[in-house]
């Protein structure tokens, strides 16, 4: 155990045993797996393997049967969802949900990691710190001149871009990204690849996707997950010629 | 709206809506109503103060509360504990086989006054009370709910059967509060008698005044990022709390907010009519209040003071003439708010009345290139934003 603990330490985060059961249904079974700092690691499998699953455990949307997430040292599966953001984990949902009502720069202001409690978002000043830390992240996502639209009026691919760049205004250490570049054209997506590679140098990145193309653009490393389970680890090369993964998932 | 003196705010467009509705309240329906019918308006004016809560609560933050009575009877009630005992001297109550208690007390066998009631000799405490129980209350709620996640059409049967308890609750106990009467026969108000014309003139300027702070204070907290956060949680709850947010607790301050609000409204209330009834916080009433938010615009403040004042004004007025037809025009209006103009007088008044304020005063269209000849007359610092009642702010400031 101590040693377990002691091994741990090394990585960013250490995904250990991780249980979950809905109703008796295991969704995720008994998962282990390891985030070195500033790795892109991405994650793919069929359907219902249980990848956005990890992700909901991850950052507490989903609470844990059993086994343990420690990041950065820290156990997150006691943690709340917020208690867990402010310990610099940030999740990217697979459907753009930003903050329709509001304008880019609102949502980007939202997200900035200050005056998160009831009297810090009373006694909040869009500072010029804020202000600068907006538009450097507008700029990032391509935003930049779209910063007074509501965010209602952005296209699919853009939103995607402005909950990411939400994300990135958080400072997290870990990004969580669920299907980053579904629904995206073809020069959207070449655009997101180089704006993840762009973010990746300064954080460690778990993302889900299905675009094999993409995927072997940016992955560090690829978890292959099937029926919960973790069924294949490796680089892109060793996982796409692992006759399971073939199998089960990228057929023959 | 940095750095915005006072003086050039009430030259905006925002703050001359501001001036209009103060200048109605505070000029033309005093000049023009005699005491009485002002002393109506007074009443429906307390039931603004929920509106505005409302507007808050659910039209912000979308958590409908079909309760608000509570909040709003709990301020009256306690307003009411206090003149009640003022007007239950020894004196005045020597023909009771126990004088010095409320004469209700007396009738239902009491023989000394419950604890609960002690604390209301003291005008500092009630007047404590008149916010704090309410925001008491909402925050026990609240917490209960929110933190478990309870939200949408649960909480709102919730906080329906919340205010149906109290009512029964009232009823039940009439030696300690009355029963159905409720607290009546409420005549000074430390040694001042709020039953003369001119003292319910002044209770209406005090409840003008009030109703101006209150407005005042929700409008500071729509215009902070604590009031975007709240339209954004509506939306997008997950996102929020995926922010770094805790949600519940949000939620819980808009919630006591909006109580505080009742609890004011309710207190000025009872001054202002002169006795307290748990038929003014049941279910009906409450669904009421919602209906005032509703047909005012439920994301405009200064609409919620328009609902409350209309549709009180169209319930005397039906009443008078045709009693037994008003719930069926109440209902009626509810059903076509909602179908035809989901966001109420505010939402009509922006898509029709502001294009012609627009073209009256010259104003900038949003996208007009050109320079305008010469500065429209009711110009501001921050020109080409435009002010949305709907939401009751400025659009966003242009950088």
């Amino acid at each position: 155990m101590n040693a377990a603990k002691a091994q741990s330490k090394d990585f960013l985060l250490a995904v250990e045993g991780l249980t979950v059961s809905f109703d008796g249904f295991k969704a995720v079974d008994d998962l282990s797996f390891y985030l070195d700092p500033k790795e892109i690691r991405v994650i793919i499998g069929p359907n219902g393997a249980g990848k956005t699953t990890v992700l909901d455990l991850i950052c507490g949307k989903t609470k844990a049967t059993s086994g343990s997430i420690k990041f950065d040292g820290k156990e997150l599966t006691r943690l709340k969802e917020h208690q867990i953001v402010h310990s610099g984990v940030g999740r990217k949902f697979q459907t753009p949900s930003v903050f329709e009502d509001l304008t880019v720069f609102e949502n980007l202001e939202v997200s900035y990691p200050q005056g998160h409690s009831v009297m810090g978002a009373l006694a909040f000043k869009r500072s010029a710190e804020v202000v600068a830390a907006v538009e450097d992240v507008a700029e990032t996502i391509f935003l930049k001149d779209a910063l007074e639209q509501p965010a209602s009026l952005l296209s699919h691919g853009q939103k995607q871009w402005l909950e990411i760049g939400m994300l990135l205004i958080q400072k997290p250490d870990l990004l969580m990204l669920d299907e980053p570049v579904a629904g995206m054209s073809v020069a959207e997506r070449k655009k997101t690849a180089e704006l993840l590679r762009r973010i990746t140098k300064d954080h460690t990145v778990l993302v889900i996707e299905h675009d094999m193309q993409f995927v072997g653009d940016i992955a560090d490393r690829v978890t292959v997950m099937h029926q919960g389970k973790v069924l294949s680890e490796g680089s892109i090369e060793h996982v796409k010629s692992d006759p399971k993964v073939i199998e089960v998932y990228l057929g023959h | 709206m940095k750095n915005t003196s006072p003086l050039k705010w009430f030259a905006s467009r925002e703050g001359l809506y501001y001036l209009a509705l103060a200048l109605l309240l505070v000029v033309i329906l005093p000049l023009a109503l005699d005491p009485f019918r002002l002393n109506m308006v007074g009443k429906y004016l307390t039931y603004a103060f929920v509106a505005i809560g409302l507007v808050m609560c659910w039209g912000k933050a979308g958590i409908l509360s079909l309760g608000q009575g509570v909040f709003f009877g709990l301020g009256g009630y306690c307003m009411a504990m206090f003149l009640k005992l003022e007007a239950s001297t020894p004196e005045a109550t020597a023909i009771q086989s126990t004088p010095g208690i409320p004469d209700f007390m007396d009738w239902n066998q009491l023989t000394e006054l419950p604890w609960f009631w002690e604390p209301f000799h003291s005008f500092s405490f009630t007047l404590l009370a008149i916010v704090g129980v309410p925001v008491l209350l909402a925050f026990i709620i609240g917490f209960a709910m929110f933190t478990r996640r309870v939200g949408g059409v649960y909480f709102a049967i919730i906080t329906q059967a919340i205010a149906a308890i109290l009512t029964i609750l009232i009823i039940g106990q009439q030696g300690y509060t009355g029963g159905v009467n409720g607290i009546t026969d409420l005549q000074t108000l430390m040694g001042w008698d709020i039953r003369t014309d001119e003292a319910k003139t002044i209770l209406y300027f005090v409840c003008v005044g009030l109703l101006f702070v209150c407005l005042f204070v929700a409008r500071f907290v729509q215009n902070r990022k604590l009031g975007r956060i709240l339209v954004a949680m509506n939306a997008q709850e997950n996102r929020v709390r995926f922010s770094g947010y805790d949600v519940a607790a949000f939620k819980i301050f808009v919630f006591c907010l909006a109580a505080a609000f009742a609890g004011i409204g309710g207190a000025l209330f009872t001054l202002i009519v002169g006795f307290m009834s748990p038929s003014f916080i049941g279910i009906v009433a409450s669904i009421e209040m919602v209906i005032f938010c509703a047909l005012g615009g439920r994301l405009s403040i200064l609409g919620a003071v328009y609902g409350a004042l209309l549709v009180n004004a169209a319930k005397s007025g039906f009443s008078e003439s045709f009693p037994e037809l008003w719930p069926f025009a109440m209902g009626a209006l509810f059903i076509g708010v909602v179908l035809a103009f989901p966001n109420g007088l505010a939402g009509l008044y922006q898509t029709y009345v502001m294009p012609l304020e627009d073209r009256l005063f010259k104003r900038k269209p949003k996208a007009a290139v050109s320079a305008p000849a010469k500065p429209a007359p009711a110009a501001r610092q921050d020109e080409g934003r435009d002010y949305d009642p709907m939401l009751d702010q400025y659009s966003p400031e242009k950088s």
